[in-house]
């Protein structure tokens, strides 16, 4: 009998990740240095890791006030890379001009935007960022939140905005009649569960969540969360530059091939296909 | 009491490589793994340690230095473990370790602040085969308490293996934490021990442990943790040298494998990358202590 072999899940693999990272950034972090954080470098990456494409966003954005020149600078900088490389801006509901900033998201060909509900001080029921989901439906952008950029065991002590709870994007996922297509960035197991089996089938339905942060092997946290949830849930993304672009890929290799012999992951452009089909139009 | 599976069980009837693992086909050793043994806190021992091995396999881990940290908490805290609870975890482990044809070897985990039992377990554990100790939080790394065990780690020519938070700027919940500047200072008193600084990627600010180690020749870092910081592998090259740093999994084996994928593409030499895998492991630990898994 010949040896088996550990690469048994990575022909499947290797088809999944061959759609898009929903999870970058370009620019500069506040609190370190991270190594040439460019679009040039990020394209360059996806080729050598097999994606497609990216949707990325700019991550000194994250901390400013106003995320309007952080928009801005990040349209130019990616201008010359689309449609590899897909803008996902910054949206700020509390910000003057903010809707005109979803529509200028819309015409850049963006398929997501993002909100930073923790470093702007919201809480976990805000009407703002309910008002950024209703909108984010009715135009047929994904909204993308954020968990977090770095271990809360290392964080500068000026980062003292602490991790987005299970509670707001379960307030988000719940509004009513809500369109909003939502994608949780950098959740762990525990907050990836308390969000999914705090909602109802149809709220479910509308929330995805990419994987980077959760463990594998020999805990086994990822390959139990397919397991409840189905991979369908779950989304690449790498969080670039922050993190090492391996990370997701080396989860998907590593489920016990035996228990996952069709596991087949959600795919970026898909559900922001379907976001789009489910727009408003009327 | 139902003591967690060891030999045929976990390893069948000797080393299983697979044909192409997922981290390549260059030898790799793991020089900071876990294991639960009897009593353990974990729900399924058993399952726990299958899929460390299985997974290490697919990997290409050829061997696991690993320890068990007492009973995991159940019966005394994981960095506080009690006397009784290591005594218990060292005999399963190095029963662990000679049932496993050199898959798996064994730290011998002591608690400095029951120095004669520390001592003790040390003697047996070399009786028995351990290859290095294992120094979890009991204790800070710079205490006199931990002389005699490095004494001992001198004496009997072992590593020491020690839990760091990487930049400890305050006292943590269930352990005496320590950084890289308290270990660099307990491996100036010991020069002749080697303390591999454990997983610069598990927790706390790895940039402030480069500079706090780099002139204490004697201190070397492993890669471990869950944390996967770009520029993190780089940096630690860059400040200690390729020979100072040693590829370790600890509780993430699928951030192992992404180091490993990285290290590939960072730029360094094949000889540097080899260094990393395994051939700092070869020189660290007693001679010998790899002969039937590595090249020697």
């Amino acid at each position: 009998m010949s040896p088996p072999s550990a690469t048994a899940t990575s022909a499947t693999a290797t088809n999944l990740f061959a759609s898009v990272d929903v999870h970058c950034w370009i620019g500069g972090y506040p609190f370190r240095e991270i190594p040439h954080p460019d679009p040039d470098v990020l394209v360059k990456v996806l080729t050598r890791e097999g994606f497609g494409t990216a949707w990325v966003g700019h991550l000194p954005g994250a901390f400013h006030r106003d995320p309007t020149a952080s928009n801005r600078a990040l349209y130019t900088a990616l201008g010359p890379y689309a449609p590899t490389l897909l803008p996902a801006p910054i949206v700020r509901p509390d910000w003057p001009g903010w809707r005109v900033e979803l529509e200028r998201a819309k015409s850049e060909g963006a398929m997501a935007v993002r909100a930073y509900p923790m470093q702007w001080g919201y809480g976990p029921e805000s009407s703002a960022l309910a008002e950024l989901a209703y909108a984010c439906g009715e135009s047929g952008l994904i909204l993308q939140l954020t968990v977090r950029f770095e271990d809360l065991r290392q964080r500068h002590p000026m980062d003292s905005a602490g991790d987005l709870s299970a509670a707001a994007v379960r307030a988000v996922a719940r509004l009513p009649e809500s369109r909003c297509h939502l994608m949780v960035l950098g959740g762990g197991r525990e907050l990836i569960e308390e969000i999914y089996w705090g909602l109802t089938t149809a709220e479910q339905a509308r929330v995805w969540f990419d994987f980077g942060w959760v463990w594998g092997p020999p805990e086994n946290h990822f390959a139990h969360l397919v397991r409840t949830m189905s991979g369908q849930r779950f989304v690449v993304g790498s969080a670039w530059p922050l993190r090492l672009t391996q990370q997701c890929r080396a989860l998907v290799d590593l489920l016990p091939p035996a228990a996952f012999p069709a596991f087949v992951l959600a795919e970026g452009a898909a559900i922001a296909h379907h976001a789009r089909r489910h727009a408003k139009t009327d | 009491m139902i003591e967690p599976s060891v030999g045929f069980a976990l390893f069948g009837s000797g080393p299983a490589a697979v044909s192409n693992p997922l981290g390549g086909p260059a030898p790799l050793i793991d020089v900071h793994a876990h294991f639960h043994g009897p009593r353990s806190s974990h729900v399924d021992a058993n399952e726990y340690n299958r899929s460390r091995i299985d997974a290490g396999r697919r990997i290409g881990v050829r061997c696991h230095v690993a320890s068990v940290l007492g009973s995991w908490g159940r019966t005394s805290p994981t960095y506080f473990p009690s006397p009784d609870d290591l005594t218990m975890a060292n005999h399963w482990m190095l029963r662990l370790a000679g049932s496993s044809h050199g898959a798996v070897r064994a730290f011998v985990a002591v608690n400095p602040n029951h120095p004669t039992h520390a001592l003790q377990e040390i003697q047996r554990g070399v009786e028995q085969g351990a290859i290095g100790i294992k120094l979890a939080a009991s204790r800070r790394a710079d205490d006199v308490l931990l002389d005699e065990i490095g004494a001992a780690a001198a004496q009997h020519r072992l590593p020491v293996l020690h839990h760091v938070w990487q930049h400890r700027r305050r006292d943590w919940p269930n352990q005496d934490a320590s950084d890289g500047v308290e270990l660099a200072r307990l491996a100036a008193r010991h020069p002749a021990v080697t303390f591999i600084l454990a997983h610069i990627g598990g927790g706390g600010d790895w940039a402030h442990t480069f500079p706090a180690v780099r002139e204490v020749p004697n201190v070397v870092m492993d890669l471990a943790g869950s944390g996967i910081d770009r520029g993190m592998m780089d940096e630690a090259v860059l400040w200690v040298g390729a020979q100072r740093v040693l590829w370790a999994a600890d509780l993430t084996l699928c951030t192992g494998l992404t180091k490993l994928r990285a290290l590939d593409v960072m730029g360094l030499s094949a000889p540097d990358i080899a260094d990393i895998r395994w051939r700092n492991a070869v020189r660290i630990f007693p001679a010998g202590a790899f002969a039937s898994v590595v090249p020697q």
